[in-house]
């Protein structure tokens, strides 16, 4: 690059062609979807699109900042989120009857949003800092790491994001090698204890599980989310009914249609095909961070490539699951899709960390 | 391991990453065929089932309820008629909150607990799709406060219903009755008879009288409003209609002015009177005294009221003509003196002495004739003429009670006359049959003896006694009782007439149906019982008397309640038809306790024959109705 460049192109160096293509095409679906699906509200649109624009500029910021400059934000950034978990359990504000919240004064935010890219760079950084010696007393220290957030999140109560969170971090340890054995020992472990964590659920949580099995059983209470999605999704058909044209969407039977049962709407309108063409850009985009995490120089930059790509694709799964019909309902957005800042800025955030990672080589190599 | 070079560490190191990867693909791509196997079962497996699932959300079919029809008088006077008023109601909202909806239009218009009550009940009751009224006959200040609010009242509607309307008063309501709202046991009935369809949509149904009995032409066929409806139940736009098709209209053969000069002539009486058209059947005039106002019934009647009317001791609700049971009385002796000749056990000519008395033979007991006395000499149409009861007795037993049960049988007497309205009483022909299987006891002589004059177990309704005098007019042409004289249809206004019914045509010699007739034209004459009631008149009248026992109503033994003296009267009954000669009205009259028929029964039949033959009504009465012609 000749160095009389604008600073404005030298940024964009840092940019992962293919990675952003793909990610501006999930959120032009998304656009379009949220327009159907706002019923054209300009407001929505508008605060849509400023939302990407916002989160698109910080993902290039990111893609900029050199990895091992990267690892050195984890443990300030998640002993940060801990604290704030921990003020959470202490001063949070209740909505919809869990502790969630924390109020600034300023701003009310939910610090699990935090942990999501926390956790991973600090666990990242954590395996990267003890490459050379790593065993099994690393791991543990790793898995506590892990669980501290976890227990935090889950005492709150969000099951949801606390589970979201511990698959990134399992992730993370899964990547950095943690032994067969042990995952299949815990995975053995886990299923004998699921009698014991049932007794441990919320009602309102255990009646969500309920639902997804009969969800006809009470069609005009909880079941009805999951019964008017499954209707979106399949009149849809093969091609869909068209855009703006879905009428479980125009007629208001879908619930929470811009954010988390945007998939129904899009479903509805898209059909089959459009529901193919999505799931593909998404494994796309995860096929993408897993080249950029096989040549990635750095274990730092190994386990986020991974891990990012990985959390990516578990959040799509657990969306897509629960709006069709085969997950419980927990409020997880649809990753690139949803209506909403701060998951999109997040998840960009990430994406920006994927390029750093893919531009980076060489001069961190040198 | 210590040993191991850094950079063989590494390549073992990134050779197990490089595994993992694999391993975490692999993952990623199972989960993303779970999700589009679950899409493809969804989209591909279930579409049609999930399109109509969708399109049932979406389209919901409004019933569009047609207008009843209308009851006309023969001259087209409106006896039943539809006003629009404006009603409120409510969609069944699937995911809103009814309660909240409720207490907010509670707020702004005042529901009363009743309304509340009923709405409950016809909640419970209505579909899905259907709207439920919570508070009819909205005033226009209501009308504009609900519009105004409508935004913030998810599924509530104002909608314009018609509400029926009997202008007609009291004195029709045995004839058109009335329309009540639709309870269960009529629901169960629609269901029964696969009309329930046709009634969504609709509130009320026929419960008495024409209303009832010619409810299938007078609803019509409910419409279909197609509807693409939001999920908060509101209709967005209409997508198609099937209109309905509104209810046919009645054309009754009955008088409206005829009517009220004969409910006026019972004056302060009570009873029955019904006036028939001999030749076609039709009934002119159907009086029931008293009436009720049928407008009470419509959208349900307070409890006191009902009770009032139920528990009156003058019954207001029953139909004395259908339903009022009556020995025949005297007015039987025309039909026992056809029967006589009929059947050859008497000639005209054929005379007995009355001594004022008869006896059956080896037995002391004397029946006796009404006047002390005796008749002297009578033949058949003297008896007739002057009511001798001696002469009936004798006839009777000569003819024995097989004979005589099955000749007036043929008159209807014990069987229903087939009138188009519900409810009819058959009365009571009495037979050595019946009496067998009733009471388990043989027929004795002495009971044939007086069902010679009418009495004994032999029960009539003044509507049988209106039906058998016809066939004495019209030559033995048995014909049922019609109401409805032509029906129109409203799309072609076209009036179809309805067919005259001719149940039976008996054969009569005309020699022995003119002594018979001779008789009762006598009868109307100086001389005969019923004399005073024809003076004056421009035009014959053929006539009988009779008086019945205090027995006939059913629950005659309440009647305690009202004056002793009047209770004690029998009931006064006239048959009669005009001219004579060529006669066009049948008139059969009941005058509870009105002692004896030639008195009070006789003149309100002459009133009625007044008017319709010569168009005079009785010089005190007001009529207000118009004399609008065809």
């Amino acid at each position: 690059m000749p160095r009389t460049s604008h600073w404005l192109l030298r940024g964009l160096r840092h940019v992962d062609g293919i990675l952003l293509t793909l990610v501006v095409l999930v959120l032009g679906i998304s656009l379009a979807v949220v327009t159907s699906a706002s019923g054209q509200s300009p407001v929505r649109i508008s605060g849509h699109l400023v939302n990407m624009g916002l989160a698109l500029v910080l993902m290039v910021l990111i893609a900029n900042v050199p990895p091992h400059l990267l690892s050195k934000v984890g443990p300030p950034l998640y002993a940060t989120g801990v604290i704030l978990l921990v003020g959470v359990a202490l001063f949070g504000e209740i909505r919809n009857g869990a502790r969630r919240w924390l109020d600034l004064g300023f701003i009310a935010f939910q610090p699990s949003e935090l942990l999501k890219l926390a956790l991973p760079l600090m666990l990242a950084w954590y395996f990267q800092r003890n490459e050379a010696v790593l065993r099994a007393k690393h791991f543990m220290v790793g898995g506590i790491l892990l669980l501290v957030p976890f227990l935090l999140i889950l005492r709150q109560p969000d099951l949801g994001t606390a589970l979201m969170l511990g698959a990134s971090g399992f992730y993370l340890l899964f990547f950095a090698g943690l032994p067969w054995k042990v995952i299949l020992g815990g995975a053995t472990l886990g299923a004998a204890s699921l009698p014991v964590v049932w007794g441990l659920m919320h009602d309102y949580q255990q009646r969500r599980v309920l639902m997804l099995l009969d969800p006809a059983s009470d069609p005009l209470g909880a079941g009805y989310h999951i019964i008017q999605s499954t209707i979106a999704i399949g009149s849809g058909g093969l091609f869909g009914k068209g855009w703006m044209q879905g009428t479980q969407n125009q007629l208001d039977f879908i619930p929470e249609r811009t954010t988390d049962f945007i998939y129904a709407v899009f479903g509805e309108e898209f059909g089959y095909a459009g529901a193919i063409l999505l799931v593909c850009l998404y494994l796309a985009i995860v096929a993408r961070g897993l080249v950029i995490a096989a040549r990635a120089p750095t274990l730092f930059g190994r386990l986020m490539a991974a891990t990012l790509s990985l959390n990516l694709f578990t959040y799509v799964f657990v969306n897509m699951g629960m709006v069709s019909g085969i997950l419980p309902v927990v409020g997880v957005p649809l990753p690139l899709m949803s209506y909403g800042g701060t998951a999109l800025v997040t998840l960009l955030l990430g994406m920006g960390i994927l390029m750093s990672v893919a531009t980076h080589r060489q001069l961190n190599k040198s | 391991m210590p040993l191991a070079t850094p950079l063989k560490n590494l390549d073992r190191e990134l050779a197990r990453f490089h595994g993992r990867l694999k391993a975490g693909g692999i993952f990623v791509v199972l989960l993303a065929a779970a999700l589009l196997g679950r899409a493809f079962y969804l989209q591909i497996a279930q579409h049609d089932y999930y399109i109509q699932r969708a399109e049932n959300n979406r389209i919901s079919l409004v019933p569009v309820a047609p207008n009843r029809g209308l009851i006309l008088d023969r001259k087209g006077r409106i006896l039943a008629e539809n006003y629009s008023a404006y009603t409120l109601e409510l969609a069944r909202a699937q995911p809103h909150d009814l309660e909240a909806t409720l207490t907010e239009v509670g707020k702004l218009i005042e529901i009363t607990p009743g309304e509340l009550r009923r709405f409950r009940r016809l909640l419970a009751e209505s579909h899905e799709f259907e709207t439920v009224p919570l508070k009819s006959k909205l005033s226009d200040e209501e009308v504009a406060i609900l519009a105004a609010n409508r935004y913030r009242l998810p599924g509530v509607e104002v909608k314009a219903r018609l509400f029926r309307n009997y202008q007609a008063g009291p004195g029709m309501a045995h004839v058109v009755g009335f329309i009540g709202r639709i309870n269960d046991r009529d629901l169960k009935s629609l269901r029964e008879s696969g009309r329930e369809q046709n009634y969504r949509g609709t509130v009320h149904i026929g419960k008495t009288g024409l209303e009832q009995s010619y409810e299938t032409l007078l609803h019509g066929r409910t419409g279909f409003d197609q509807m693409e409806t939001d999920a908060s139940g509101r209709a967005v736009r209409a997508l198609s209609r099937i209109p309905p098709v509104p209810g046919k209209d009645l054309r009754l053969y009955l008088d409206e002015g005829l009517q009220a000069v004969a409910e006026h002539a019972f004056g302060d009486y009570m009873g029955g009177l019904v006036a028939l058209d001999p030749n076609t059947g039709g009934v002119l005039a159907l009086v029931s005294k008293p009436g009720f106002d049928p407008n009470l019934f419509i959208d349900g009647i307070d409890p006191e009221t009902w009770k009032a009317l139920n528990e009156s001791p003058e019954r207001p609700m029953v139909n004395r003509v259908l339903r009022g049971i009556y020995p025949p009385g005297s007015t039987i002796k025309p039909f026992m003196g056809l029967a006589g000749l009929e059947l050859g056990v008497r000639k005209p000519e054929d005379t007995i002495v009355d001594p004022g008395y008869f006896s059956l033979p080896n037995s002391s007991h004397q029946f006796r004739d009404w006047k002390r006395g005796g008749h002297g000499i009578v033949d058949l149409r003297r008896a007739i003429t002057q009511s001798c009861d001696t002469y009936f007795y004798k006839l009777a037993v000569d003819m024995g009670i097989d004979r005589m049960h099955d000749y007036l049988q043929k008159f209807s007497f014990g069987e229903k006359t087939g009138i188009d309205l519900d409810g009819e009483s058959a009365g009571l022909l009495p037979s050595r049959d019946w009496k067998q299987r009733r009471w388990k006891k043989i027929w004795y002589p002495g009971e044939t003896v007086i069902a010679g004059i009418g009495q004994g177990y032999h029960l009539t309704t003044p509507l049988q006694l209106a039906t058998a005098t016809a066939m004495l007019a019209n030559g033995g042409k048995r014909i049922e009782p019609r109401l409805v004289q032509a029906v129109r249809d409203p799309l072609t206004h076209v009036w179809q007439p309805q067919p005259v019914v001719v149940h039976e045509q008996l054969a009569i010699k005309p020699e022995d149906l003119a002594v018979v007739r001779q008789g009762m034209m006598d009868a109307m004459r100086p001389g005969g019982t019923a004399a005073a009631a024809a003076a004056g008149a421009t035009y014959t009248i053929a006539g009988k008397t009779g008086t019945a026992q205090v027995v006939g109503i059913k629950q005659g033994a309440r009647y305690d309640a009202g004056s002793l003296s009047r209770k004690n009267r029998d009931h006064a009954l006239f048959i009669a038809y005009a001219p004579a000669e060529n006669p066009t009205i049948v008139v059969a009259v009941m005058v509870e306790n009105g002692g004896h028929g030639g008195s009070t029964a006789a003149p309100i039949a002459r009133a009625v024959f007044d008017y319709y033959l010569t168009g005079k009504r009785p010089g005190n009465m007001k009529f207000e109705g118009s004399d609008a012609s065809d």
